[in-house]
């Protein structure tokens, strides 16, 4: 909220920018309160929209100088929080700055701004034969900038790995106002890995300006397969016999019933019926090197208890085995008023002991759990499922939510693997680090921002919180604006 | 000297809260780094040695600082894995945390990614003598900042590296090696940006400076690489080595067989269309010999030991010789001296600088 002492920096902060590009009204406001994980909100004094990478300096010089906390946005995903805005500051919102500043399909990088969407680097690489390979379920949506804060994952990083080991350098404006540029174009670091170091910083450093990004050639032959299984667990162990056999496919998925009726119903994906679990394994590579893993897969699989076994025959049946799965997330939105994801990591030979546990709480605690995750890299997604009116209900989710952290944690895993700590998690980061460690961590954080003005209150426990919403509809839903769908 | 060699943790911790000035070394394959200026104790990971973890169903191990590369390679090999990276100087003993330190990564990086990509988490100790830990030991990791990656290439002026996590991968059935005929920088830099593009996935693209040709590496199953080798050598004259000598080729690579036993070494990030600028540094460098790696995006420069390294306008680290630690282009910003003070407090480790 405003007062008089917010209302004269906010005139000051005006006088930077042309004409328009501070939103202070409430319904202008109203889509910024909040962001992928819509438990949190909170409305920011004020949203503004720089064009240009001199105007974010500026507009970070600013805050710097007014002591005015500062949230940095894109398409505002975030599904750990990231992105909810401080009350008593600003968000500087990114989208406009969304060029493309360099595409070399020669060296195979390109150079975008934080604003750039995803998918739209990848697109403008594919007539080269090159794509982007992190490809997070909202690639079609988020943007680089939020990528590269919050070290994004996505299906495919069993092979490649996640944001972080595709960016190979950096411009950004620091908390501090000082301008840096780590890495660079060569897909070699010397020195201190910083570039590594700032992709991840979930907000908290400043804001990049400028990302080089490598680009992979696209390969030349997929081989995708979809197997239904009467149990989770059967599903698990196919899971583990790829991963032994010293194949190493692009992506290893699984969804289970919940996740499989949702995204039935959502994009009428069809699936073998009757199946507890469905396996999705894509295999991809030079086709003569395909021909042979796909022998191998195959006699993999049928080593298990496959109820139905379906290679995709062409690249439409491809996109439509993808298209069930990414639309998991938003499809089990239409089971539930609300719903927590968590993202939490376990040693992959004990997934098939961590979801037995998932469920055997799920059926204790009375809440719906469905699960769709990365199971080649043991990155679970439970999705608990809960309605925000009902008394009661979002605490017995988050009861539930926080188990299971804790179960990531016991087991030796991590209670993220690419959504980052954000708010959600933030008071979760001491079961997986000591004191000590999270005294380092601030430690670095503060040599990157002093004044602790850079998207506050994520990452380390403790701080103010955003008041959680009464439900879990994202404000604009609630106005009847848009929908999950 | 003194050389300190801590053989437990609880000494290493002992160590560093009992010595004002510290630097570590494992086997000192690259002294450079170690060669400080000034009243240093060296210490010594030797006896921080040994896998504290190694999980082959879940591709991933933990290792103390001290433990040779080449007794991981030979573990990692019982089980058909490896790091896909080819580390480099594991013949000569070179250390994980050596390796670490240097942020030096083989040729097979090309297909996979550096050492930087692989490491997947870091337990080491800061100038104030706490045992910290960053990442973790699961091949999928967004907690906390990313502390490994940044420890790869820190060169010990941050803290201690005690223990060190690493994901690897399945080996690749077989390899085969081809040796293409190549007029010319531009032309080889031109090969090497064209076969990094190709549907073929090459395992390693590496050419030895001023010489006519490349060396490309395939990996896969056997009858797929008789008909990738078939189209590579229809698209560019050249050869397959014998399976003996592609041995020999890449243990020499590794070994930085190729370069003068003594003298300087340093290791320059590149990218491809620079290979013409990098090669014309050699007419006015007599004796001089070169190695570009990484297909195209490392460069290597070693100098017989009399000569002087001239300036670079690439960023670069000397792993031998007398040459300032970073030769090259190195942008100094404030925000690393606050960083160094964070991790280092008392500036017990050597400046960035030295």
């Amino acid at each position: 909220m405003e007062n008089a002492l917010s209302s004269a920096v906010l005139h000051r902060l005006e006088a930077l920018l042309p004409a328009g590009r501070l939103l202070r009204g409430a319904a202008q406001l109203a889509a910024y309160e909040s962001d992928g994980l819509t438990a949190f909100q909170a409305r920011p004094l004020a949203v503004v929209v720089p064009e240009s990478q001199d105007e974010v300096i500026q507009l970070v010089r600013f805050c710097h100088a007014e002591k005015l906390p500062f949230v940095a946005r894109g398409s505002g995903t975030s599904l750990s929080g990231g992105s909810v805005p401080v009350p008593q500051g600003i968000v500087i919102a990114l989208n406009r700055l969304n060029r493309i500043v360099r595409l070399d399909p020669e060296q195979r990088l390109a150079v975008v701004e934080p604003g750039v969407v995803n998918l739209a680097v990848t697109t403008a690489a594919a007539p080269h034969g090159l794509h982007y390979a992190p490809d997070p379920s909202s690639q079609s949506i988020c943007t680089i900038g939020g990528n590269a804060a919050f070290n994004a994952g996505g299906a495919h990083c069993l092979k490649y790995g996640m944001t972080s080991n595709h960016v190979l350098g950096l411009k950004a404006v620091l908390a501090t106002g000082e301008v840096v540029e780590f890495g660079g174009a060569s897909r070699e670091q010397i020195g201190p890995d910083w570039t590594g170091l700032f992709v991840g910083h979930e907000g908290l450093f400043g804001i990049a300006l400028e990302i080089t990004l490598q680009l992979l050639p696209r390969a030349e032959c997929f081989h995708t397969v979809l197997a239904g299984y009467l149990t989770l667990e059967q599903a698990g162990d196919a899971v583990a016999a790829i991963v032994a056999s010293g194949l190493l496919p692009g992506a290893i998925e699984i969804m289970d019933r919940l996740a499989l009726e949702a995204a039935a119903a959502a994009v009428h994906a069809e699936y073998p019926p009757g199946c507890e679990a469905v396996l999705i394994v894509e295999l991809e590579g030079p086709r003569e090197v395909v021909a042979v893993e796909r022998v191998r897969l195959e006699e993999i699989l049928a080593a298990g208890q496959p109820v139905e076994v379906r290679p995709a025959r062409d690249a439409e049946e491809r996109a439509a085995i993808w298209k069930g799965r990414k639309s998991a997330f938003s499809a089990v939105g239409r089971l539930s008023p609300d719903f927590i994801v968590q993202d939490g990591v376990v040693p992959r030979r004990r997934l098939g002991e961590a979801l037995r546990q998932i469920n055997t709480w799920s059926r204790e605690m009375g809440i719906r759990c469905a699960n769709v995750f990365h199971a080649g890299d043991g990155n679970l997604h439970p999705l608990i499922l809960f309605d925000g009116r009902e008394p009661g209900a979002r605490e017995r989710a988050e009861k539930l939510a926080g188990r299971i952290l804790r179960l990531c944690i016991e087991m030796g895993g991590s209670i993220t693997g690419e959504h980052g700590v954000g708010l959600e998690k933030r008071d979760y980061l001491p079961d997986l680090f000591s004191s000590e460690e999270i005294g380092c961590l601030r430690r670095i954080h503060a040599a990157f921002d002093p004044l602790g003005i850079a998207n506050p209150g994520k990452m380390f426990p403790g701080g103010s919180a955003p008041a959680l919403a009464q439900q879990g509809l994202h404000p604009l839903e609630r106005a009847g604006v848009i929908s999950r769908e | 000297m003194t050389v300190l060699e801590p053989a437990t943790l609880a000494d290493l911790v002992t160590a560093v809260r009992t010595t004002p000035r510290l630097i570590a070394v494992g086997a000192g394959t690259k002294p450079r780094l170690a060669a400080v200026a000034g009243d240093f104790v060296r210490l010594s990971t030797a006896r921080l040695n040994g896998i504290v973890e190694y999980e082959p169903t879940e591709f991933t191990f933990t290792a103390q600082a001290g433990t040779p590369v080449r007794d991981i390679a030979a573990t990692l090999a019982e089980r058909g894995q490896y790091l896909p990276f080819d580390p480099l100087l594991a013949e000569a003993g070179a250390t994980l945390g050596g390796t670490v330190a240097a942020g030096l990564s083989g040729p097979g990086r090309i297909r996979y990614g550096g050492l930087r990509d692989f490491i997947i988490g870091v337990r080491f100790v800061d100038g104030e003598g706490r045992v910290l830990r960053g990442g973790g030991k699961v091949v999928k990791n967004a907690a906390g900042f990313d502390l490994p990656k940044f420890f790869t290439g820190s060169a010990g002026r941050f803290g201690v590296l005690a223990e060190v996590s690493f994901k690897v991968f399945p080996q690749p059935v077989t390899t085969r090696t081809l040796r293409l005929e190549v007029d010319g920088p531009a032309a080889r830099a031109k090969v090497l940006m064209e076969a990094a593009a190709t549907r073929w996935e090459p395992s390693a693209l590496e050419a030895p400076a001023r010489e006519n040709f490349v060396y490309l590496r395939l990996a896969g199953p056997p009858p797929a690489l008789d008909a990738l080798t078939a189209e590579v050598l229809g698209r560019w004259p050249g050869t397959t080595l014998a399976d003996r000598d592609a041995e020999v080729l890449w243990r020499d690579v590794r070994a930085f067989g190729w370069a003068h036993a003594t003298g300087t070494l340093v290791k320059i990030a590149l990218t491809p269309g620079q290979i013409p600028d990098f090669e014309a540094l050699f007419p006015n460098l007599p004796g001089a010999r070169g190695w570009i790696g990484n297909g195209g995006n490392t460069g290597y420069l070693s100098l017989a030991p009399d000569a002087t390294l001239p300036p670079l306008e690439w960023p670069a680290l000397t792993l031998r010789g007398d040459a300032p630690l970073w030769p090259g282009a190195r942008p100094r910003f404030a925000v690393m001296r606050a960083v160094k003070a964070a991790l280092d407090p008392p500036n017990r480790f050597p400046d960035l600088d030295d």
